[in-house]
């Protein structure tokens, strides 16, 4: 087993060295980049010349941009990275790492809430509907979960918005804190109350959003083993239905949710791009976005392996808790 | 005589039950069970009905509105209309009390008309018919969703094919290089990629929708190649392998004649739900102004008029503006997935009790 492990490990670091390349190259490619978005405006008035732009590009390491000039580049930045330095955001003026472990909190803490709602909601209901196959709850759940999964995410931000915010007016529209209170600066619990206040709508768009596809899951997954001959023999003995439910098929179906689970576990540090940016909210999501649209090099870069990180560490420990949940399983 | 009775008797039985049985048993192809079983559940017939609706409307919706009408989805209205404005002012008097300041005027406003007898959905800030829009945004959806996941497949097919009849190390190289492709970030990549795109300014912004699909399939085709992969691993030690073996043929006919065909239940149910999600791949770029460019329409960036960073005004007040994109989305995703699910269902009934 721990051969095993070490093989999918090592093949994960070949993978995301594989994954850097290709998205160092990617984003060398930005034809405008952060230096010729910010001097456009500079340029144009004559308050800098080209000479300077190409100064300034090779102070931020932006000049070369042939193929050895690239590999020169993703060299040195693959030392430094590998030394945990994942070099200095041009947008945010600070080291990305900085950046990364200051904003990825608050997606984390909007993302694990919705999770956390997520499993509470879709649980019990993926497994209702597996027993009421084809009934009218079975039904009307699953359109709701497909619906769930197809409504795109700032159509969804939208309509809420439009209803309890503008309409109703009973909740704030976007951001985090309210502009026109002023709170006390010990006033933790007011400062606590706005913010929760402000998160409502963006982690039920991240409910509502997710909720379907765990549900989905749970009722194939119980459906399969609702099908299996020891269920059959644990009804034949006479035992009621609730217990053949909860805890013969249930206990059976937990094996794959909880690899799934947990393998979602790493993804919640990823942040949600749209729904932060459409609420404005300050996290991870909205920040990369920004940088993005701005050209900032650096902070793509460190973004995106951090999400590559978390990719492929969610795969191993969902490997991994295949292995201790499933005791029938050895991988060799 | 009593003999010859029984005889007659014993055969007329044989020939009741010959009949029976044929009447019984009646044969039909694969294909046709697999029909009968889609058709048999409401929600893949509810997903059919929903996706002819969304085809018949942006295809021949356009037509219509063209040869009734003669226009297209960049015609400008402007519909002239009096709105009353009333700006309100608060300010504090030399006098210490509070007085509010009323103005309210007239204005004369061309676009953003409300919905009409010409103009069904009203017209949107730029004075574009919004129904006829709707048609042109679904329209290039569909194409752009179609022809997404036919490359996608494509290039499934036959890395995955290679991949999984060579083994050895064909498999390693393209199974790494698959690995490689599904751990790259989705949106955040693509929105790198569309940047790069629309800042090249010699490229036509005509031309961006092309590029925008190639993406798409860049970041799309690891699926259908495991998959296409798994089952040729499954399929090529099955005895109708040997046996094709033995005739002779070449490796890339045993690939592509009798490998892959063998696969097509599953790529048929992932490239049905597959459509759904490059749809809403595609509307979020529209979304974000790095997909479909501007005066040709978009479902998603005629949902953008609604961004609350831009003003509340069309968010809160012209509802008619995007909330039509919005649900036309869902009903072509979820009509996708519909008959997906049901497809699925029909192919491989081994989940039905």
């Amino acid at each position: 087993m721990w051969k095993y492990l070490v093989k999918r490990i090592l093949l994960a670091i070949l993978i995301l060295f594989g994954v850097s390349a290709l998205i160092y190259m990617l984003s060398m490619l930005l034809p405008g980049d952060y230096i010729d978005i910010q001097t456009s405006a500079a340029l144009q008035s004559g308050a800098m010349t080209l000479e300077d732009v190409q100064r300034l590009k090779e102070l931020y390491g932006l000049a070369d941009k042939s193929f050895a000039g690239i590999m020169k580049s993703y060299y040195s930045w693959l030392l430094s990275t590998l030394k945990g330095d994942l070099g200095f955001s041009f947008l945010y003026g600070k080291p990305v790492t900085e950046v990364l472990s200051e904003y990825v909190w608050m997606s984390f803490i909007i993302a694990f809430i919705s999770y956390v709602l997520q499993i509470i909601i879709a649980i019990p209901m993926g497994i209702k509907a597996a027993v009421r196959q084809y009934g009218i709850y079975d039904y009307i759940v699953s359109v709701f979960a497909m619906m769930g999964a197809s409504l795109p995410s700032f159509f969804l931000s939208a309509l809420l918005m439009n209803v309890f915010a503008i309409k109703l007016g009973i909740l704030p529209l976007q951001g985090l804190t309210s502009a026109t209170i002023l709170f006390a600066r010990d006033d933790y619990v007011g400062i606590f109350l706005d913010k929760a206040w402000h998160l409502i709508l963006p982690i039920t768009v991240l409910t509502l959003l997710n909720v379907g596809g765990t549900m989905r899951y749970t009722r194939t997954n119980m459906l399969e083993v609702l099908n299996s001959d020891y269920i059959r023999t644990a009804r034949a003995k006479g035992l009621s239905e609730k217990t053949v439910v909860y805890k013969h098929a249930f206990r059976n179906t937990m094996i794959p949710l909880v690899t799934s689970l947990s393998g979602m576990l790493p993804g919640l540090f990823g942040g949600a791009m749209i729904t932060e940016t459409v609420f404005a909210l300050p996290g991870i999501g909205y920040m990369a976005y920004r940088a993005t649209r701005q050209g900032d090099i650096p902070f793509i870069m460190g973004y995106n392996m951090f999400l590559a990180i978390l990719t492929v560490a969610g795969m191993l420990i969902s490997d991994f808790m295949y292995m201790v949940v499933d005791p029938r399983v050895k991988l060799s | 005589m009593q003999n010859d009775n029984n005889k007659k008797s014993y055969t007329d039985i044989d020939n009741g039950a010959e009949l029976s049985l044929e009447q019984n048993f009646r044969v039909i192809s694969p294909g046709r069970m697999v029909a009968k079983r889609f058709f048999k559940s409401k929600l893949s017939i509810a997903g059919l009905i929903m996706i002819i609706f969304v085809f018949m409307f942006s295809f021949i919706g356009p037509l219509i509105v063209d040869r009734t009408w003669g226009y297209k989805e960049t015609q400008v209205f402007k519909i002239e209309r009096n709105t009353d404005m009333v700006t309100i002012a608060h300010f504090t008097a030399a006098d210490g009390k509070e007085y509010s300041y009323y103005d309210k005027s007239k204005t004369l406003v061309i676009f953003k008309a409300p919905p009409s007898k010409e103009h069904w959905l009203g017209t949107d800030t730029s004075g574009f018919d919004i129904f006829t829009r709707l048609m042109y945004g679904g329209r290039i959806s569909l194409i752009i969703s179609f022809i997404v996941i036919f490359l996608e497949t494509i290039i499934g097919i036959i890395l995955g094919g290679l991949a999984g009849y060579f083994g050895k190390w064909v498999d390693q190289v393209i199974m790494r290089i698959v690995d490689i492709f599904a751990c790259l970030p989705g949106l955040p990549i693509l929105l790198v990629l569309s940047a790069t795109i629309s800042s090249i300014e010699s490229i036509p912004a005509e031309h961006r929708i092309y590029y925008m699909m190639a993406f798409l399939t860049l970041m799309g085709w690891t699926g259908v190649a495991r998959i296409v992969r798994g089952q040729i691993l499954m399929l090529r030690e099955q005895e109708y392998m040997m046996a094709a073996e033995t005739t002779g043929i070449s490796p890339l006919n045993k690939i592509f004649r009798h490998l892959v065909p063998n696969t097509m239940p599953q790529l048929i149910v992932v490239a049905t739900l597959g459509l759904g999600g490059v749809i809403l791949y595609e509307s979020t770029l529209s979304y974000l102004g790095l997909g479909v460019p501007f005066p040709r329409a978009a479902w998603g960036s005629m949902i953008a008029l609604a961004d609350p960073s831009k003003g509340q005004e069309i968010l809160a007040s012209y509802p008619n503006m995007w909330v039509p994109a919005g649900i036309l989305i869902v009903i072509t995703v979820l009509g996708f997935s519909f008959i997906g699910d049901g497809l699925r269902d029909a192919f491989d009934p081994r989940m039905k009790r």
